[in-house]
C-alpha cells in the first residue's frame, strides 16, 4: 500500500513542528538556567572598592543583571537567532569559534563509533539468530552483556591503557546496546508465521533475512538508529575527556569543571538538535515501511 | 535460567548485608591515611593493599560499595516517584495535558543524558562537603531519571483509564483525584516496580560515569565511581593488578541485577 503523500507532508510538517517547540522550550530552559547561574551578570571589576555605588550600578546595569527572566529570555534567544551564540569564561573564546574547531571532531568520532557499532552488532544479531545454536546465542549475548556493564569511562580508560585509538572506544560503548535491541527485534519477527513457512518451504537463510525478517523489523531498526545517535553523543563526554580527543565532549567536561553555563547550555541544546533532527529522520524512513507492511 | 536470577539475587544479597556492616567489617576507616605504607601490596593488615595516601582500599571499597549500592535504589524510588507523578497523571487526564508532558518527557528523552547531567551539576557548587555531594549526585540522578519511566507509565495509566472498574468508580461517582489515588496508582505499581529495578544498575554506572571525571562524590568519601578513578594511574596497573577488584565487584554487581530483573525487563 503506498504512502497518501497528504499524510506524509503532514507529518514532516508535524515532526518541524516538534524540532521548533524543542528549540523554544530548550531555548528557554537554557536561557533559564544561564540566567539564574550563580555569578550570573557579574565581573571582577565589581570587587574594586575604589568603585562608588552608582559605578557598580552602571556596571551591572551594563552586565543585565538586572534583567527579568522574560526580558532576558527574549534577548537571549534574539542574540541566537542571529548566531550570537555568547563568549566561554572559561575559554575566553566566543562558544561560535570554539563549536566550529570542535563539532567536525565529535562528528568524526560518533560517525566512526556509531558505524562500527552497527557493523558489529546487527552482524553478530544476525548471526546468533540465523544460526538458531545456542552456543552461538550465548557467546554472543555474554560478550554484549559485559560490555553493558562496564562504565563508558572504564571502557574509554582500558582503551588508553592498550594505546588503542579513542573512537574505537565509542563503537564499543554504543554496540552492546544495538546489539541487544536488534536481536531482540530479529528474534521476534523471525518467529512471525510468514518466515517460519518459508523456512518450510526450503528458502535458504540470506533470502529469509533479507525478504521476510528484515522488512519486518526494518522500522524499528531505524528508531533504535535514531535513539542511538543520543547514545553515541552521550558516550563522547567520557571518551574525549579520557583519551584527550578535542571534540565537544571534551569541551562540554571543562565548561562543567569552569562553571561555564553559557558554554555549557549551548552544547546540551545543539546535541539535543541533533539527536531530535536524527530521530525525526528515522522515523519519516521508517514511515513508507511501515506503510508497505500495512 | 532459574539457577542463574537465584546466583544473583544470592550474590546481590551477600554484597548488601556486607557493605551494611561495613562498620563492623572493615579493618579500618574510609579516610585514615597509614603514612608509612603509601601504595602498599595486600597483606594480612590490608587485604587489597594501600592507595597513594595509604588508605586501606579493602575498607575503601567496602564503604564505597555501600554509598553506590544504597543510593542507587534511593535515586530510583525518586525517579519511580517522579514518574508516577507525572506519568501516571499525563495518562490519567489525557487529552492536551498528556500532549503536553508527554512534549516534555520526549524532549528530556532527546537530550544525551550526560549533557544534560555535568549541566544541571555545574549550576550546583562543586566545593562541597562529601556528604552534599553524595545527596547532589544521587538527588540529581533521580531528578533527571524519571522520563524513560514516565513514557512507560503514561502509556499504562491510558490503558487503565478505559478499563472497566475505572469506568464503574467514575460512574459510581469517585472522584478523580480518588480515582487516581485508589484505584489508578495501585494498579501501576507492577510497572513502577520494575521501573525502579531497571533504574538501579543505570544509576549505578551513571554514578561511575560521573565519578571518573571528577564530577561525582568529592573525596574523601569513597563510592565505585571514585574508586575508579584509581585506573587512571595505568602506568602502575599491570604491576598492581588488585586495583581492578573494585571495577569487577561493579562489573558483578551490574550483571546480577540484570539477570535478577530480566523478567521485569520485559514487563516494563
Amino acid at each position: 500500500m503506498q504512502t497518501p503523500p497528504g499524510y506524509s507532508m503532514r507529518r514532516i510538517l508535524q515532526l518541524m513542528a516538534r524540532i521548533a517547540v524543542v528549540l523554544v522550550l530548550g531555548g528557554f530552559c537554557g536561557a533559564t538556567l544561564v540566567r539564574l547561574a550563580p555569578g550570573f551578570g557579574t565581573s571582577e571589576e565589581e570587587l574594586d572598592t575604589r568603585l562608588s555605588q552608582g559605578s557598580v550600578e552602571a556596571l551591572r546595569q551594563a552586565h543585565h543583571t538586572d534583567e527579568s527572566l522574560g526580558g532576558f529570555y527574549i534577548r537571549y534567544l534574539g542574540q541566537l537567532l542571529h548566531g550570537d551564540l555568547g563568549m566561554s569564561e572559561t575559554f575566553q573564546q566566543p562558544v561560535r569559534q570554539l563549536l566550529a574547531e570542535r563539532f567536525p571532531e565529535t562528528l568524526k568520532s560518533v560517525g566512526l563509533g556509531l558505524v562500527l557499532a552497527w557493523v558489529a552488532g546487527l552482524a553478530l544479531a544476525v548471526v546468533a539468530v540465523m544460526s538458531r545454536l545456542w552456543l552461538v546465542d550465548l557467546a554472543t549475548s555474554l560478550l554484549a552483556s559485559i560490555l553493558l556493564c562496564i562504565p563508558a569511562a572504564v571502557l574509554a580508560l582500558l582503551f588508553v591503557f592498550a594505546q588503542a585509538p579513542g573512537r574505537l572506544a565509542l563503537g564499543l560503548i554504543v554496540f552492546p546496546k544495538i546489539f541487544h535491541y536488534a536481536k531482540n527485534l530479529l528474534a521476534q519477527s523471525a518467529m512471525l508465521p510468514h518466515v517460519l513457512m518459508a523456512r518450510a518451504k526450503g528458502a535458504g537463510g540470506f533470502r529469509v533475512l533479507v525478504w521476510h525478517i528484515l522488512p519486518v523489523a526494518g522500522p524499528q531498526l531505524l528508531a533504535l538508529a535514531g535513539v542511538s545517535v543520543s547514545l553515541a553523543f552521550a558516550a563522547a563526554i567520557p571518551v574525549e575527556v579520557l583519551c584527550d580527543l578535542p571534540g565537544i565532549g571534551q569541551l562540554a567536561w571543562r565548561a562543567a569543571q569552569g562553571r561555564d553555563m553559557e558554554l555549557l547550555v549551548i552544547l546540551t541544546m545543539i546535541v539535543t538538535l541533533v539527536t531530535v533532527v536524527a530521530n525525526s529522520a528515522a522515523e519519516l524512513l521508517a514511515q513508507p515501511m511501515r506503510a508497505g507492511d500495512a | 535460567m532459574k539457577w542463574a536470577r537465584l546466583a544473583s539475587i544470592v550474590f546481590l544479597a551477600v554484597v548488601t548485608v556486607v557493605c551494611l556492616l561495613a562498620n563492623v567489617v572493615a579493618p579500618d576507616s574510609y579516610a585514615h591515611q597509614f603514612r608509612d605504607v603509601p601504595d602498599a601490596a595486600p597483606s594480612h593488615q590490608h587485604l587489597l593493599g594501600t592507595d597513594d595516601l595509604g588508605r586501606d582500599r579493602f575498607s575503601r571499597l567496602l564503604f564505597g560499595t555501600r554509598v553506590s549500592l544504597l543510593l542507587a535504589p534511593a535515586a530510583a524510588l525518586l525517579a519511580s516517584v517522579l514518574a508516577a507523578m507525572i506519568g501516571g497523571v499525563a495518562g490519567f487526564a489525557g487529552g492536551w495535558v498528556q500532549g503536553g508532558v508527554m512534549a516534555v518527557t520526549d524532549l528530556f528523552l532527546s537530550m544525551p543524558w550526560l549533557f544534560l547531567l555535568i549541566t544541571v551539576r555545574a549550576l550546583l557548587p562543586l566545593n562541597v562537603s562529601p556528604l552534599t555531594s553524595v545527596a547532589i549526585t544521587f538527588a540529581l540522578l533521580g531528578c533527571l531519571g524519571w522520563a524513560t519511566a514516565a513514557r512507560v507509565v503514561c502509556a499504562n495509566a491510558r490503558t487503565l483509564r478505559n478499563s472497566d472498574f475505572i469506568l464503574l468508580a467514575q460512574a459510581s461517582g469517585c472522584s478523580g483525584f480518588r480515582l487516581l489515588i485508589r484505584h489508578l496508582i495501585p494498579n501501576l505499581m507492577p510497572v513502577l516496580y520494575a521501573q525502579f529495578w531497571i533504574s538501579i544498575p543505570v544509576f549505578i554506572l551513571t554514578e561511575a560515569n560521573l565519578g571518573i571525571l571528577g564530577l561525582g562524590v568529592a573525596e574523601p568519601l569513597p563510592s565505585w565511581g571514585s574508586l575508579l578513578r584509581e585506573l587512571e594511574g595505568f602506568s602502575t596497573l599491570s604491576a598492581q593488578p588488585w586495583q581492578f577488584v573494585p571495577l569487577i565487584l561493579l562489573i558483578l554487581t551490574v550483571s546480577c541485577f540484570h539477570v535478577a530483573t530480566q523478567k521485569l525487563e520485559d514487563w516494563a
